[in-house]
């Protein structure tokens, strides 16, 4: 078994560490008070090739594998989890979605500038009444001959206000119930679209998330994506790939967590010596650290099984859950560690411990992913 | 006009350092291996001159003197933007070695950028060897660096303020921080693309050490600092005279 990575790979890392410790630490703090987009950082990572890292070259991706951009969602998410989850929908909900299932007319019209970063993307499942139970779709697109009618709200939609182009599931056929949900690709300033007010969010408050309202709008026949009825299995397959992107992302909140907590350990006094050779301390880092690695190992199996072609939905399922447990888990013991500190923005962690909450909730609850886990344990 | 860069290979800069079994070299092992921060904002700067005057600077190439170990710290190069890459296949055990092996392939490039020091052991002589032994001329403490018209504009920090030359080529510039804002992060393009690009592996030439190192030490532990009362002058004599011994 051969658990090195490869000289590519450690690259991309490094470059990943190298713009978050440098560029994305700079606004940070600000950008979570102030609730500001990224915009500068969109395009500067665009430009890195950071937005569609995983599409093949013909359509202006970067070819990588599915670890490179695990690699690269740690290190981001370490510093900067807005600007990660903003990347991560990019590239493994909308990028994917078009890769794997989209037509070559929806590749050459959306999936190129998707992936070059010239424009960003959105995945539009949720909605009020409909979060978990996404069989529940009251988006309805209506067949109308030579294009879909489109009513209905979705809501909690990350890139909703700075993306350009929508992934979209609708119910085609309501007697079909889930059998009957279809998806679609569409231009976000169509004609009807309109969006809610900006969520003010716990945290990841630099990514924007809005309601999107959908009134009579039309969406040509080209823009379906696969079969009519295809819509709840595609949903279902691009979480499985989203997952492996939030499940780095929790990651990273919690190696930097760490990170952070093993530096300020070591330099913070009481009864005459670093607290970290307090044993109470030195443990709480031990079993941050083991978590931290358990988490990294099945976040890169579950990439490497991806990257094989393998069936991967349970593996994901697992990574995705246990790094978002143990980043809750770890951003906290972070916060308990460094005491007073812990508590005021300046020292970061306490946004890294809002920001982990979000990562148990969104794409697949925790408790979701143990459906799936457990559902594969006894079939 | 074609541009050589000369890249150290040389330990992270947070490797806790520790010497091998004789002192005379440092243990490798586990060691994380860089490009020498000087050669890399002098090779920011050559891909930034590069873009600037595309019809002016036809390649960028960087060189290295070492065994294939520093292969992967070539390639970093080329994922910046290097075109080719040279390793010449030999240790680098002291700077007029390497600067003796550089000097086989240096002299086609009419200007070659060398960071002013290396950060494994700070010798700031390979720049200046390689010039002399290309019989060019070279100029150090180089902080800024422009093409005009087919000359270059040269900036150089000293005593007091900034000199500013126009030279001619072939000239060697040995650079320091300054010479480029930030080190540049490379593309995921360029990283993929960095096996596609020529990395040419050439034989040494014959040449002595103008060195060897005899020993490696780790300087003397410095014993805790004695606070003495600001008024207590006379305890602060006792102890110089008694103690430190330099009364």
């Amino acid at each position: 078994m051969n658990f090195e990575l490869t000289e590519e790979q450690l690259m991309i890392q490094q470059a990943a560490r190298d713009y978050a410790q440098r560029e994305l630490i700079q606004d940070v703090l600000e950008r979570d008070a102030n609730a500001t987009f990224p915009a500068k950082h969109v395009k500067a990572l665009a430009e890195l090739g950071f937005m569609g890292m995983m599409v093949d070259p013909k359509y202006n991706g970067g070819g990588m594998d599915t670890i490179s951009y695990v690699l690269a969602m740690e290190e981001l998410s370490k510093i900067d989890a807005s600007m990660s989850v903003i990347v991560s929908v990019n590239n493994s909900l909308v990028c994917y979605g078009l890769d794997k299932y989209g037509d070559e007319f929806q590749k050459e019209k959306f999936l190129k500038p998707l992936a070059s970063g010239e424009k960003i993307g959105a995945f539009l499942l949720s909605e009020p009444e409909a979060g978990s139970d996404a069989t529940s779709q009251r988006t309805i697109a209506e067949d109308k001959g030579d294009h879909y009618l489109v009513n209905g709200t979705k809501n909690w939609i990350t890139n909703a206000n700075s993306a350009s182009t929508y992934i979209l599931i609708a119910q085609t056929d309501p007697a079909k119930k889930h059998k009957g949900i279809t998806a679609f690709v569409l231009d976000k300033n169509s004609p009807g679209i309109s969006l809610g007010p900006h969520e003010d969010k716990m945290g990841m408050r630099s990514s924007d998330t809005h309601s999107v309202m959908f009134t009579d709008v039309k969406v040509p026949k080209e823009n379906r994506i696969g079969e009519e009825g295809f819509g709840f299995t595609f949903a279902m397959k691009i979480l499985e790939g989203g997952r492996i992107g939030i499940a780095a992302q929790a990651l990273g909140l919690a190696s930097g967590a760490l990170e952070r907590a093993v530096a300020y350990a070591k330099e913070r006094k009481a009864f005459g010596t670093a607290i970290a050779n307090h044993q109470a301390i030195a443990f709480k880092l031990s079993d941050m650290a083991v978590k931290v690695e358990n988490a990294r190992n099945l976040c890169l199996k579950a990439a490497w099984l991806k990257d094989k072609g393998e069936a991967f939905g349970v593996a994901s399922a697992m990574a995705k859950q246990y790094a978002a447990d143990i980043a809750m888990e770890v951003t906290t013991e972070a916060v308990q560690i460094h005491g007073g500190y812990g508590y005021v923005k300046e020292y970061h962690v306490e946004r890294l411990m809002r920001e982990a909450k979000l990562t148990q909730i969104y794409e697949g609850t925790s408790e979701i992913q143990k459906i799936v886990i457990s559902r594969s344990l006894l079939r | 006009m074609k541009i050589l860069v000369l890249i150290g290979n040389v330990p992270d800069t947070t490797t806790k350092i520790k010497f091998n079994a004789d002192q005379t070299g440092i243990d490798t092992a586990g060691v994380q291996w860089i490009i020498n921060p000087w050669d890399e904002f002098a090779l920011t700067r050559a891909m930034e001159l590069k873009e600037a005057y595309a019809g002016a600077i036809s390649s960028v190439v960087v060189a290295n003197v070492g065994s294939s170990q520093t292969e992967p710290t070539l390639r970093k190069a080329l994922a910046v933007g290097a075109d080719k890459a040279i390793r010449i296949d030999a240790e680098a055990k002291d700077a007029f070695f390497v600067a003796t092996q550089l000097a086989q392939i240096a002299g086609e490039y009419e200007l070659i950028l060398a960071g002013i020091e290396a950060s494994d052991y700070n010798g700031s002589a390979v720049g200046g060897m390689l010039a002399e032994l290309l019989d060019r001329s070279s100029v150090s403490a180089v902080t800024g660096l422009d093409l005009k018209d087919d000359k270059l504009l040269v900036t150089r920090e000293i005593d007091g303020g900034n000199q500013h030359l126009l030279c001619t080529t072939p000239l060697l510039a040995i650079v320091q921080k300054g010479i480029a804002k930030e080190v540049r992060i490379p593309a995921m393009r360029g990283i993929m693309m960095a096996r596609t690009k020529p990395l040419e592996v050439v034989a040494p030439v014959e040449s002595s050490y103008a060195t060897s190192i005899q020993k490696l030490e780790l300087p003397p532990t410095k014993a805790a600092c004695k606070m003495v009362a600001e008024d207590n002058v006379k305890e602060l004599v006792r102890l110089l005279k008694e103690e430190a011994k330099v009364l």
